[in-house]
């Protein structure tokens, strides 16, 4: 509870609609999009402005409160759910798109922005801002560099931290930073854009940021390939990549995730396969044509029965929103859906997949898996019932063994959702004792009172490493 | 039995918080706080069912919800955000009950043939002895029932006299070759404020090669009771339709009100958990088809030429529950002369919402002045509306910003007859 003179502050910078306190406004903001997590905060404030943002962060220095920043809450790692009370701090507000600027071909937003509407502003202008994550229409720009999201276009174009070249945050004390800024080169100190992006809410509040744009690809090719089974889809993965073919967006659909994507969606997917891949190659007419051919003739080679092109951009379009609605509609399927983000290097995609059925089968858990296949990067997603206690406990042991073994494979826990809260129990598996030593001061130089999103990325204790068969 | 099992905690636990529904939400795109959006009122209502909230706790923000179910077209999970909704309203007005005047005009009013008919009689008595500029002189509604029953009574049309009820055909017969044989289903508020849109529904039903009967003991489709969390009235209704029409052997059930069709088309599921009932509301259900759905599958009658401008604003359920959206636009388009422009945001709700306009008039009102700024940068010259409470909401919006003598609103049944008595005249 904070105390009443506290919420007058908090009020007098915000007026009285934007600082809640009703028990049904609090257990609204006790969640985010990650199952499994949930805590009421203390107060929500959902701020105008940057200065009302530095007024509400010199308050909670002033009282030592806990400072949760959210966008729209579509995290899947915890990161925007107040473990630890505090005040949810609602960036969804602070939302302008301030400047396109077509000369040095960057753009200028705050960080409620939407990342679709960026999209569609910029791609109106012939622009192109690639890092697109699943949730991109309800995903804030802010929470995207947060959490450095990746998205369907990793594969080409890289992810969120590949284009943010200029930040303006406030930090723990109120004070304000500005780095970065329009330059294509600048090496004046540590690069702390780079720092900031990822960082989880844990440094600062980014309240303005500048990315760099590329010019809007003249024109995509999009295909579908379909296989009897995974492994099949994913040498396909493999060797399109070792043909030096970099396709814009290669991603893999198992038969359980076609099947209810199709029930949403409703566009025709074949749900009598093992597995699909989704493809689209990006660029000039010509290069489309080509790397389409010979993209549709390796994925024969390796035992696809049917390669499909989309006959037109609607299709296109069909095919691209209903992949990104994959999570959700998994949703359909059971209460509980707990997903994950190993990430192993591209070559060993093949062999991550076997894993992951082998430990399913394991645990007698059901999972389905998607993801971006050519990124390496994996979402095997657990359909489970939370009200199953026990259950629950297999999910969390098969989990751990997946990350055991993408780690073994030299891999990473979290390719794009984050560590947040859910998975900072296993981040010193992968970065050892140095490295969270390292980030731990890092954290203490921005954040020496531990205000800015406690109990994220960094747990209180590591967990104990499971052994996992050779 | 405790109010809080009245939710079904599987449609609860079946949101997985995406958020993919928050920019589909016309109230949380208003007040961009969680608790206006889908997820955080589903969120509530879980919450209430897991004894963490009492109901009276998120009462205000499930009175503030549209109940327009964008969420659900957008919804991958497939949550069954309606059904909680109404589950949420239902218990509300257990431990709230609903003015007994507002109960009463449910009952025995909305909720009986009788009650329609007297209704529709007493409207035009209201409008005939000049009780209408009585009550519009001394601000009597809004002293009522609040500014946004006060705004809508500033809408009403003239209704249709007694004499003209009274000369009503039970049966029309087709005009060209017989290709169905159809119930038209009347409602209550179409039938009271909307008699001539009803009248243009059968007429060009009749005109596509429809017989077309109005089967005697039907009555209102338990929507407005079922949003008000009057459960017991709308399963009533529910059943007196489902009787009323099953006898006949029809090939149709057809309406022109998208809300309606909308709970029509839903008796299936609300009556699915009662055995005496399941098989015969699903039959019902099966047969229900939207005005414009059936001249899509029959064929539109030759239509004669209009002139002007025409927009289209959707009504939420014959979107987003009946997924019919298609249709009405390119009946609109198959009108000689005329010019169709799309309406930016036509998807999202109007602002009438049922009941919401006078209920929420606040609301109501941000949203409508939004509808309204998109309708003039259409520069049509008709909007064209397919659902009574929204035909109202666009008429007061249009009167609001001055508009009454350049733009018009019509429902799709009334500009097609027009078409129909442009080529015959």
């Amino acid at each position: 509870m904070l105390k009443p003179e506290v919420l007058r502050e908090l009020t007098a910078i915000v007026g009285a609609n934007w600082c809640l306190n009703s028990p049904a406004d609090l257990m609204a903001y006790s969640f985010d999009a990650t199952p499994l997590y949930q805590h009421l905060p203390d107060a929500v404030v959902v701020p105008g402005s940057a200065e009302e943002v530095a007024a509400i962060m010199k308050v909670a220095y002033q009282h030592r409160i806990p400072i949760v920043p959210r966008g729209q809450g579509s995290n899947l790692s915890a990161g925007t759910v107040p473990t630890q009370g505090g005040i949810v701090l609602g960036l969804n507000r602070i939302n302008a798109l301030k400047e396109i600027d077509q000369e040095n071909m960057t753009c200028t937003f705050e960080p409620g922005l939407v990342t679709a509407k960026l999209h569609q502003a910029v791609e109106a202008l012939g622009l192109f801002y690639p890092p697109d994550p699943g949730s991109m229409t309800v995903s804030t720009l802010g929470g995207n560099i947060a959490e450095c999201a990746g998205g369907l276009r990793g594969l080409k174009y890289g992810v969120t931290k590949d284009y943010i070249i200029g930040l303006e945050a406030v930090l723990a004390d109120g004070r304000m930073l500005k780095v970065g800024g329009k330059n294509a080169k600048d090496v004046a100190g540590y690069d702390l854009v780079k720092l900031f992006v990822g960082s989880e809410g844990t440094l600062g509040i980014v309240t303005e940021a500048t990315a760099k744009l590329i010019p809007l690809p003249e024109t995509k090719r999009t295909m579908l390939a379909l296989f009897q089974d995974l492994t099949g889809a994913a040498r396909s993965v493999s060797r399109i990549i070792a043909s030096r073919i970099i396709p814009a967006t290669l991603e893999f659909l198992d038969n359980a995730t076609i099947r209810v994507v199709e029930d949403f969606a409703k566009i025709g997917l074949p749900v009598e396969a093992g597995a699909l891949l989704l493809i689209q190659q990006d660029g000039p007419e010509s290069i489309c044509e080509r790397d389409s051919a010979r993209i549709a003739s390796i994925c024969k080679e390796e035992g696809a029965f049917e390669t499909r092109l989309a006959q037109d951009a609607a299709e296109e379009a069909a095919l691209m929103t209903a992949r990104r609605a994959a999570l959700s509609a998994l949703a359909r399927k059971k209460p509980t859906t707990v997903l994950e983000d190993a990430t192993v290097p591209r070559k060993h995609l093949a062999e991550m997949v076997e894993q992951i059925n082998r430990i399913a089968q394991k645990y007698s858990v059901d999972i389905c898996t998607f993801g971006h296949a050519g990124d390496g990067n994996l979402h095997p997603t657990c359909m489970c019932d939370e009200r199953d206690r026990e259950e629950i406990h297999r999910v969390e042991l098969a989990f751990e063994e997946i990350f055991e073994a993408a780690l073994k494979l030299g891999g990473t826990i979290t390719g794009e959702h984050g560590v947040g809260e859910s998975k900072a129990g296993y981040l010193e598996w992968r970065i050892g004792p140095t490295g969270i030593e390292i980030m731990k001061g890092i954290k203490a130089s921005f954040d020496p009172h531990h205000l800015l999103n406690p109990g994220k990325i960094f747990a209180r204790e590591t967990r104990r490493r499971v052994v996992v068969r050779a | 039995m405790s109010i809080t099992d009245q939710f079904s905690e599987d449609a609860l636990l079946n949101c997985m918080r995406c958020g993919f529904c928050l920019s589909a939400c016309p109230t949380y795109r208003l007040s961009e706080v969680e608790s206006a959006s889908p997820r955080g009122r589903i969120a509530l209502m879980r919450a209430v069912h897991e004894g963490k909230l009492e109901l009276l706790d998120i009462a205000p923000k499930l009175d503030a919800c549209l109940g327009c179910r964008a969420c659900e077209v957008v919804c991958p999970a497939g949550v069954t955000y309606g059904q909680l909704l109404e589950e949420g309203r239902a218990a509300i007005a257990e431990v709230r009950p609903n003015p007994w005047p507002v109960r009463f005009a449910y009952r025995w009013i909305l909720g009986t043939p009788g009650g329609i008919k007297l209704a529709g009689w007493g409207l035009w008595l209201y409008q005939r002895l000049g009780l209408q500029a009585v009550a519009r002189r001394l601000g009597l509604i809004a002293k009522i029932g609040g500014p946004g029953l006060a705004a809508m009574e500033q809408a009403l049309p003239a209704a249709a006299s007694p004499v003209a009820r009274a000369s009503r055909r039970r049966v029309t017969r087709a005009k060209s070759e017989k290709k169905a044989r159809v119930a038209f289903f009347t409602g209550c508020v179409s039938d009271i404020v909307f008699y001539e849109t009803n009248q243009n529904s059968i007429a060009v039903l009749a005109a596509a090669g429809c017989d077309v009967e109005i089967p005697a003991g039907q009555g209102c489709c338990g929507a407005v009771h079922a949003h008000a969390g009057e459960h017991e009235l709308a399963l009533a209704q529910a059943k007196r339709n489902i009787a009323a029409f099953e006898q006949g052997g029809y090939d149709y059930v057809v309406n022109s009100a998208g809300g309606c069709g909308g709970a029509l088309k839903e008796y299936g599921k609300l009556l699915a958990g009662d055995p005496g009932w399941a098989e015969r509301a699903a039959k019902f259900s099966q047969a229900c088809r939207d005005f414009s759905e059936i001249l899509a599958t029959l064929g539109a009658p030759a239509l004669g030429e209009l002139s002007g401008t025409f927009t289209y604003q959707d009504s939420c359920h014959l979107r987003n529950v009946q997924r019919i959206t298609a249709q009405p636009r390119a009946l609109l388009k198959a009108i000689p002369g005329a010019r169709y422009v799309e309406l930016p945001e036509a998807d999202q709700c109007c602002g009438a919402a049922g009941t919401y306009a006078v209920t929420q008039a606040d609301g109501s009102d941000r949203i409508l002045t939004r509808k309204m700024k998109h309708v003039v940068n259409t520069g049509a010259d008709t909007v064209v509306v397919v659902n009574p409470p929204c035909h109202l909401e666009m008429i007061e919006g249009v009167q609001r910003a001055g508009l009454a003598s350049k733009i018009r609103v019509r429902h799709l049944a009334d500009v097609l007859a027009d078409s129909l008595r442009s080529k015959e005249g």
